[in-house]
């Protein structure tokens, strides 16, 4: 018993991570149709900065943050206007593909150029690095700022897809480009907007989860494919769904690692193959 | 859409038409080997190495290239066929013919079920779970070290003398000169199987898949059937990987490894088997140099090169170098 409850919560913490960082591409995927495997590099930028701040500029951990998310957007926004404006609904997936894979080995080989190709940890502030009782165990504080912050980028993105004139635009964006357009809707700027948001939410997600999914030279890499799991299994453009799709992966992932370590990411990906082959949709996607 | 036999005839001789392909293959193959003997004489691994990969690269030229089937997870096939070969080496299967035969039929087995899960769906569903697929095998190869080495890699066999007559040398000549035949070998039978009536209708499929449907074909048992075939030549270059290097390592099954075997595809043009060749050389050659010196410079070089290349040359070198050539050649004649 106790087992389960330890798994469910180190499972929630690391499904609030997935969350925070594949949200913004999901909701990306849903408008604009990109296929962006760089969603990782964008976390890995944040995380770089965040750790420059916290561990060279001597700064705070609130401030690192904010920092890293507006400096991650700075750098890619340039991105946008070059390279992701020329993919936005190209039918060619293949093309969308290389592109970002590309931009992938290019922002990790240069990241590591310039901080040096070391593992950058993110020292976290005194009331967040000890234990918490929770009853029955301990478990790291950061847990409850993670998943804190999960929910409060699942309601505040709820809140402006759904009940700002923003949301409304995007919505519609999403159902019909080409009507959106006629109608008056500067298409452009919602994409270059929603770039931004899902770098910044990447970036958000980096710091915060730079406990359960260290920052180093090949991150980007390395969980680029979880990432674009996420937004498979949950469905492009579903907040729901990415939260839903997060969960049951942090719990395959989690459970996978308590029950047989052996066995590494077996069980996940394993998950992700049957949830894949069952709802080739995702999870709460739309039917096309 | 260039056919590749067209394109290779059309400057030289007119070829009788049942032996332009191997002609062609042989010619191309060897032409390669001399130039590779005569700038790298003194190392010879390195060229089976690239030859070994260039397997690789060929077989997603044909998932991704031909039937367009979009997979980050063909090092699967490559590796799983490599790690059969030197565990039937171990257990006494020591004739090299025969241990390509070995990694021919695991390729092709695994070919077949990552051709049933892969070309199943289409766009973000089809790449999620061929990076799944590759990752779940990598799982396993590292879980399984009784037969794999795990983290160590699977070493200590060693193949005996090829056809009883030429022994595996410390300079490497025999692997060079058996991988080289080998390449001509599948180049010749790929190049006859892309123009069969099959590799046409895959071609169909790839660029439309609701009007193959609409005249009538089964597509997706189609696509498994190009999955197997892919699956032997990667299943070939894995036998040659293990055969001639001796030792199998986790790197042959992982994610980086389909990687780079696309970027090296997407160098040299998907869709034209002479391309994968002359991507998969370049891109090894170069990293060759420059990876050796620093592997992140390396992936800059490679993420910007490929950046431009889907800007610029969308197709692949070899199909923008065949259409300048093309360009230069209309312009002698209107001369």
């Amino acid at each position: 018993m106790i087992t389960i409850l330890s798994i469910a919560i180190d499972a929630l913490a690391f499904g609030m991570v997935l969350f925070i960082i594949s949200i913004g591409l999901s909701v990306m995927m849903g408008l604009a149709r990109v296929v962006n495997l760089a969603h990782g590099a964008f976390a890995m930028i944040g995380g770089y900065i965040a750790s420059y701040m916290l561990r060279e500029a001597g700064a705070g951990f609130a401030l690192s943050t904010l920092v890293a998310v507006l400096g991650t957007i700075a750098i890619l926004m340039p991105l946008e206007f070059l390279l992701y404006r020329r993919l936005y609904r190209n039918a060619d997936a293949f093309r969308q593909i290389l592109m970002t894979i590309g931009l992938t080995f290019f922002i990790i080989g240069i990241t590591n150029t310039v901080f040096g190709p070391t593992s950058k940890p993110i020292p976290l502030p005194e009331a967040l690095s000890g234990p918490l009782d929770i009853g029955f165990r301990m478990v790291p504080a950061h847990y409850v700022l993670v998943i804190a912050c999960g929910a409060i980028t699942a309601l505040g993105l709820w809140f402006l897809l759904d009940k700002t004139q923003f949301g409304t635009r995007i919505r519609a964006t999403v159902d019909n480009a080409a009507m959106a357009e006629s109608l008056g809707i500067r298409t452009e700027i919602l994409y270059a907007a929603t770039f931004a948001l899902a770098v910044g939410l990447a970036a958000f997600g980096g710091v915060l989860g730079a406990q359960l999914l260290p920052i180093e030279p090949y991150y980007a890499l390395r969980y680029m494919v979880i990432f674009l799991v996420v937004v498979s299994v949950g469905g492009a453009g579903s907040i729901l769904g990415a939260l839903a799709a997060s969960l049951v992966l942090g719990l395959a992932s989690t459970a996978g690692k308590y029950m047989a370590p052996e066995f590494g990411d077996f069980f996940f990906y394993l998950t992700v193959i049957l949830v894949v082959f069952i709802f080739p949709h995702g999870l709460l996607g739309a039917r096309k | 859409m260039t056919a590749i036999g067209t394109t290779t005839a059309a400057g030289a001789p007119r070829l009788p038409g049942w032996v332009r392909y191997e002609v062609t293959a042989f010619a191309v193959v060897t032409a390669l080997g001399l130039i590779g003997y005569l700038v790298f004489p003194f190392d010879l691994a390195l060229l089976t190495r690239i030859i070994a990969v260039t397997f690789l690269v060929l077989s997603l030229d044909l998932v991704t290239g031909y039937a367009g089937v979009v997979t980050l997870g063909q090092a699967a096939i490559f590796g799983v066929a490599a790690y059969a070969v030197g565990n039937a080496c171990l257990a006494g299967i020591t004739d090299p013919v025969m241990l390509l035969g070995v990694g021919i039929i695991a390729g092709a087995l695994m070919g077949l079920v990552s051709g049933v899960l892969i070309s199943r769906f289409s766009a973000l569903p089809q790449l999620v779970i061929s990076i799944a697929f590759g990752q779940l095998v990598a799982a396993l190869a590292n879980k399984l070290a009784q037969f794999t080495g795990g983290s160590d890699g699977l070493a200590g066999f060693a193949p005996s003398a090829v056809l009883g007559v030429f022994e595996f040398d410390i300079f490497g000549r025999t692997s060079f000169g058996f991988s080289l035949v080998v390449l001509a070998v599948v180049l010749a039978l790929l190049l006859r199987f892309v123009q069969s009536p099959f590799g046409l209708m895959c071609r169909g499929i790839r660029d439309d898949a609701l009007r193959a449907r609409m005249i009538g074909t089964a597509v997706y048992p189609r696509l498994i059937v190009m999955y197997g075939v892919s699956g032997a030549v990667a299943g070939v270059g894995g036998a040659l990987s293990a055969i001639n290097v001796g030792v199998v390592s986790l790197h042959s099954v992982s994610f980086e490894m389909s990687a780079e075997a696309l970027v090296m595809l997407v160098v040299g043009g998907a869709g034209h088997l002479l391309g994968a060749v002359f991507g998969s050389i370049l891109f090894q050659i170069f990293g060759h140099f420059v990876g050796s010196t620093n592997p992140f410079h390396w992936m800059t070089i490679v993420g910007g090169t490929l950046i431009l290349i889907t800007l610029f040359a969308p197709k692949g070198l070899y199909s923008a170098f065949a259409s300048a050539m093309a360009k230069f050649r209309k312009s002698r004649v209107s001369q």
